[in-house]
């Protein structure tokens, strides 16, 4: 009986966590089309609206992504002839479900608004995160296509390079905060927002972002999907809801990546303000302004999820040999020389951070 | 709760580790295989080593099944030509079996008569990761440190032997390309407009 309610109270927290992970998903699409859309001097979808809610009807195109959704699930899946017909299938779930999994972990809040505190927190997102190869891989091979299989073999290339130099900077902030639970790692970082990580790891913050660029698939790392080479990457032959599970992995993915650098790097849920009391005084302005809360750890997500989309605007696409070259010769070398130098600081208990 | 847990995964590595060697396609095999690492590191979940399950995980199934996957998809393998000689290696292939097996029913049997470890159990206050750590670079840490510097020089000694430069190829050095300037690629030149005759 405690086991059943044990295992509906964990079902239902599951589903408090998926849901809006989703909700967020669709809107930032939406998010990423409006944004680039106004960097190009457009305006991005505005003809689907929610004209009969009085709050939305003023945001154009803000029903959008739920008309792309109710579009996908009616397109037809088409399975091409000679693929693998059970891994063409079980591929986009493959992708899609360490891209969830990894949400297990991440304190949400301050008071363990987690799901499973676990000790090895930091392991556990590194292992869920290096999963989500095998869903590229299986897809571009069952898939029985050229286009696809180029593309599994350059993303799934990029992928494991980029996760090495990414396992260094958790290991920089394994280092620096003297545990593996991601709730002690955010703790680790109480204080001002100077006493964040990501002063003393500025480097470590730098690779992890751009390795999560090119771990997503992102612009400018997106050569597994580059249009002008290779149609459209390992998902050419998928259509309807398969593509779109695909579609939506990536942008949890982005969302995952951009919560954990905020998480490991920019303290999490604390806010930035903390220490404003003493210059302004304690008053309830500043007993607000220093609560620590989701809102600040969903702002920090927000700027991240904006970098992204900002970068994908900005920059042009990686040749094949450049990322490589970048990936081994740039950010594994300098990975390993600045956990050598944290060492030292973290030895010489320098303050604020490691006294 | 624990025990139908325990036995729906046992199930799954068994018959995920079965398929290994008896499903026709290389690729199918080598999925299977990953399977069979998950479960196993989902058996080790159970009995509290959650740093050898996520190892497990990490190192075999993000990293090592990866590669081969890679190496798999990309090599046509004639299925055929692999069964070929079925009969002729079977007697050495029972043989190397039949050692297996009776190192593993020793050790079995070997350690159904130790006492229960204490020491484990005593741990358990302490984070497994940290313990492991704690034993590592303490107690261990010369074995540890050997058997990182063995692998170090595999690992340099594999690049040098397989690393054969083609004298003939052509590479790009992107660190050049990245760093030229205006003045390496273009020569203005200032001449005078003809006239017409």
């Amino acid at each position: 009986m405690e086991t059943l309610l044990y295992l509906i109270i964990t079902l239902i927290k599951i589903v408090l966590i998926v849901v809006p992970l989703l909700l967020c998903v669709a809107y930032l699409t939406y998010a990423e089309r409006k944004i680039i859309g106004y960097m190009q001097v457009r305006i991005g979808p505005n003809r689907v609206n929610f004209s009969a809610i009085p709050g939305l009807r003023k945001i154009p195109g803000f029903g959008q992504p739920i008309a792309d959704a109710l579009k996908l699930m009616f397109k037809e899946i088409i399975i091409p002839t000679n693929s693998d017909r059970f891994l063409f299938v079980i591929a986009p779930m493959l992708v899609m479900a360490p891209a969830l999994a990894a949400w297990a972990v991440i304190p949400f809040s301050e008071g363990g608004w987690v799901l499973a505190d676990i000790n090895a927190g930091l392991l556990y997102i590194l292992a869920m995160t290096s999963m989500g190869v095998y869903g590229i891989l299986i897809a571009g091979w069952a898939s029985n296509s050229k286009y696809a299989f180029l593309s599994t073999m350059r993303s799934a290339a990029q992928i494991i390079s980029y996760e090495i130099a990414m396992g260094f900077a958790l290991v920089g902030v394994l280092m620096a905060a003297g545990s593996l639970n991601l709730s002690d790692i955010v703790a680790a970082q109480k204080g001002s927002f100077l006493h964040w990580y990501w002063l003393p790891l500025l480097p470590l913050l730098f690779i992890y972002f751009i390795s999560g660029l090119a771990e997503t698939n992102r612009a400018p790392f997106d050569l597994a999907e580059g249009e002008s080479e290779i149609v459209a990457g390992f998902h050419v032959e998928y259509s309807g809801m398969l593509f779109a599970v695909f579609f939506m992995a990536e942008y949890a993915n982005m969302i995952l990546i951009s919560t954990l650098s905020a998480v490991m790097f920019l303290g999490g849920w604390l806010s930035p303000f903390e220490g404003i009391e003493l210059l302004l005084g304690e008053n309830w302005f500043t007993a607000l302004l220093i609560r620590a809360s989701f809102l600040w750890l969903a702002i920090k997500i927000s700027l991240f999820l904006f970098l992204f989309l900002w970068i994908r605007a900005t920059f042009p696409r990686y040749r094949y040999d450049q990322v490589m070259r970048l990936g081994w010769k740039v950010f594994i070398p300098i990975t390993l020389v600045w956990i050598v130098v944290l060492g030292v600081a973290i030895l010489a208990k320098i303050p604020p951070w490691f006294a | 709760m624990i025990k139908i847990t325990f036995y729906l995964f046992a199930l799954i590595l068994i018959f995920a580790a079965s398929r290994v060697i008896t499903v026709k396609n290389p690729v199918h095999a080598a999925l299977f295989l990953v399977l069979a690492f998950f479960s196993s590191a989902a058996i080790w979940l159970l009995l509290q080593a959650e740093f050898l399950a996520i190892a497990l995980i990490l190192v075999y199934v993000g990293a090592v099944m990866v590669l081969f996957l890679f190496v798999l998809m990309m090599l046509d393998i004639n299925v055929n030509s692999l069964r070929e000689g079925f009969v002729r290696h079977f007697p050495i292939a029972a043989f190397v079996g039949a050692v297996i097996l009776l190192e593993i029913i020793l050790v079995i049997g070997a350690w159904h008569k130790l006492p229960t470890p204490e020491a484990a159990t005593a741990l358990a206050a302490v984070p497994n990761t940290q313990a492991l750590g704690m034993v590592l670079y303490t107690e261990y840490v010369y074995p540890f440190e050997i058997a990182a510097a063995i692998l170090l020089v595999a690992m340099i000694a594999a690049i040098a032997l397989t690393m054969r430069p083609h004298t003939r190829a052509k590479y790009q050095k992107p660190e050049e390309q990245v760093s030229v300037r205006r003045e390496d690629r273009i020569k203005i030149v200032k001449m005078p407009s003809e006239t017409k005759d």
